[in-house]
């Protein structure tokens, strides 16, 4: 039996656990057991009552404090329990947090940011990006069940989630422990500030990342984001280093963007700003180094310096 | 207080990539190493609570001899003490809860009421050492973590969450957190710092063996490509003709 931990979002299911469900059902020639722990589920399961599942497993708990600590031994007991072979969840910040807690407490192995998982002979095998995303590895795992592993938002199609035609049971765990003793204290969550400028918007953006290297090359981005009509944005280093303003960030801890046209300009292309950009239409890269995982994704590849070719750039589109 | 930064030596970024022989790894054999980046942000967050609540900071680092190149730096950069664990044993590398056993034996003793590490690594970027260190340890954690405010007996972190959002958390002592890069600017070491940290110890101690590899590299490979990029070569000048037209083009 697969099982899938989906997680709740914005009042219903987080896409990655549609992606990580699809996924499950392919692997599984059928649909895997779904698995939602915490407070608040209740939209979670509307949502997830929709389509076709193996059944939904709602470890309900009222435990106050840190609530991530409590999920931990709740999945974990779950997991001891139900005796899956394999289990899923979407690689999301949440996931990063409560996961690999669940399996060193289980002492079994976790394959994290899978981008693809096959059924081979007599074993499973599980990709995964290396060094940033430059390489790929494709990663056996042994041991006895279970094994775990966190799916790459965005690498698996939930287009298969078939609508359901009959509800799957569900059923509900209340929890009878005491909360975890290593638990802490979580406030709500909160935003720094709502961005001032919305770029899911924008046709056309001109982003910035590492390869930038000082404040005159900075200048040409501007120069030429203003001769394309285009919004400037970067990738997180530059956010970091307060060369732009965090509101202009892109990436799965800024904003996530799907214009007409995008050009990155020295962004290496690690995931985190992939997820947040990979929608574009067309995707123009320059960078100096051939093996970035930009070119991966690029419509039209450059490697060459930004220093030859952003005033050349930047003279060739004011003569024309 | 007693502070510790688990750190990692991996090839430098900007190294070439090739594949080995056996397709399963990269070439080492004219490897530069440096520390992991994410992990020198951790160093440096330690290094803040070392100035502010005048703490013992350890750095430690698991790994073969070449690691200790990494604990050095960290001295020179004004770590107290380091304790290399030393290991050539693969799982102590493809296997994240292998690597938080082996951290785990030497922190035990140790006592540290903070313990810092990167969220992730440059080389097999699991994002999972810091949290299964924290269950060996009996200690709670919080990852990806931006802000550090520690107290007696508990430490308030800020956390990010995704698409720019955030959670205060307070964490009792003893408390594991994997830092967000970028968390502060890095500072470098001094001439100073770097003689000093000739005099520094480094405490060496041999891993126990693990008993299971729980997951194995079988083959790397270059990703394939989900578009095809069309390249664009020749001269600054005939790339930015080029790039010109296709933007006007696309803009149509």
């Amino acid at each position: 039996m697969i099982a899938v931990i989906a997680e709740p979002r914005d009042g219903t299911v987080h896409r990655g656990s549609l992606e990580a469900i699809a996924a499950a059902s392919q692997l599984a020639s059928r649909p895997p057991i779904v698995v939602l722990a915490g407070t608040g589920l209740e939209h979670a399961l509307s949502a997830l009552a929709q389509i076709e599942t193996g059944g939904i497993f709602l470890l309900e708990q009222s435990i106050a404090g840190h609530e991530a600590r409590a999920v931990v031994t709740r999945l974990t007991d779950w997991i001891r329990e139900a005796g899956p072979e394999l289990v899923l969840a979407a690689h999301t910040y949440w996931a990063r947090d409560v996961i690999p807690r669940v399996a060193a407490r289980l002492r079994c192995p976790l394959i994290s940011d899978c981008t693809a998982i096959r059924n081979g002979e007599g074993r499973r095998l599980f990709t995964r990006p290396l060094f940033r995303g430059k390489l790929t590895a494709d990663v056996a795992v042994e041991g006895p069940w279970p094994h775990l592993a966190t799916l790459q938002i965005g690498a698996f199609s939930s287009d298969s989630v078939q609508s359901s035609t009959e509800s799957a049971p569900v059923t509900r765990l209340l929890t009878t422990r005491a909360a975890d003793d290593s638990a802490g204290i979580a406030d709500p969550p909160f935003q720094e500030s709502t961005p001032s400028i919305d770029l899911s918007r924008a046709e056309k953006i001109v982003a910035a990342g590492r390869g930038i290297q000082d404040a005159k090359q900075l200048e040409l981005v501007g120069r030429l984001a203003t001769a394309i009509g285009a919004e400037v944005a970067a990738s997180r280093p530059l956010c970091d280093a307060g060369w732009l303003p965090l509101d202009r960030q892109v990436g799965s801890s800024g904003q996530t963007v799907a214009p007409r046209l995008y050009v990155a300009l020295g962004i290496s292309g690690a995931i985190q700003h992939i997820v947040g950009m990979k929608g574009a239409k067309t995707i123009v890269a320059i960078n100096k180094d051939s093996q970035a995982p930009i070119f991966e994704i690029a419509d039209y590849a450059i490697v060459g310096d930004l220093n030859d070719i952003l005033p050349a750039l930047i003279t060739a589109l004011a003569d024309d | 207080m007693i502070v510790a930064v688990c750190l990692k030596q991996t090839l430098a970024r900007e190294s070439a990539l090739r594949v080995n022989e056996t397709g399963t790894w990269i070439r080492e054999d004219d490897a530069t190493w440096a520390l992991s980046e994410p992990d020198g942000y951790a160093l440096e967050a330690a290094l803040r609570l070392k100035d502010a609540h005048a703490a013992d900071l350890i750095a430690v680092s698991a790994g073969p001899e070449r690691v200790s190149s990494v604990l050095r730096e960290a001295l020179a950069r004004g770590a107290d003490r380091a304790i290399h664990v030393v290991s050539s044993h693969p799982a102590i590398d493809a296997d994240p809860q292998a690597v938080a056993d082996a951290l785990a034996a030497p922190l035990a003793g140790e006592r540290p009421d903070i313990i810092l590490t990167g969220l992730q690594s440059d080389d097999h970027g699991f994002g999972q050492v810091g949290v299964a260190l924290a269950e060996r340890l009996g200690a709670s954690h919080a990852t990806i973590v931006v802000e550090i405010e520690a107290g007696p007996g508990s430490v308030r972190v800020k956390r990010e969450l995704e698409a720019g959002w955030f959670q205060r958390i307070t964490l009792p002592l003893p408390a594991v957190l994997t830092v967000q890069s970028g968390i502060h600017p890095l500072r470098y070491a001094s001439l100073r710092g770097v003689m000093a940290a000739k005099k520094k110890e480094i405490r060496t101690i041999v891993a126990t063996e693990p008993s299971t590899i729980r997951q194995r590299i079988v083959a790397v490979s270059v990703p394939q490509r989900s578009r095809q990029a069309q390249v664009l070569g020749g001269s600054p000048g005939e790339i930015a003709a080029a790039l010109a037209r296709l933007l006007c083009d696309t803009l149509k």
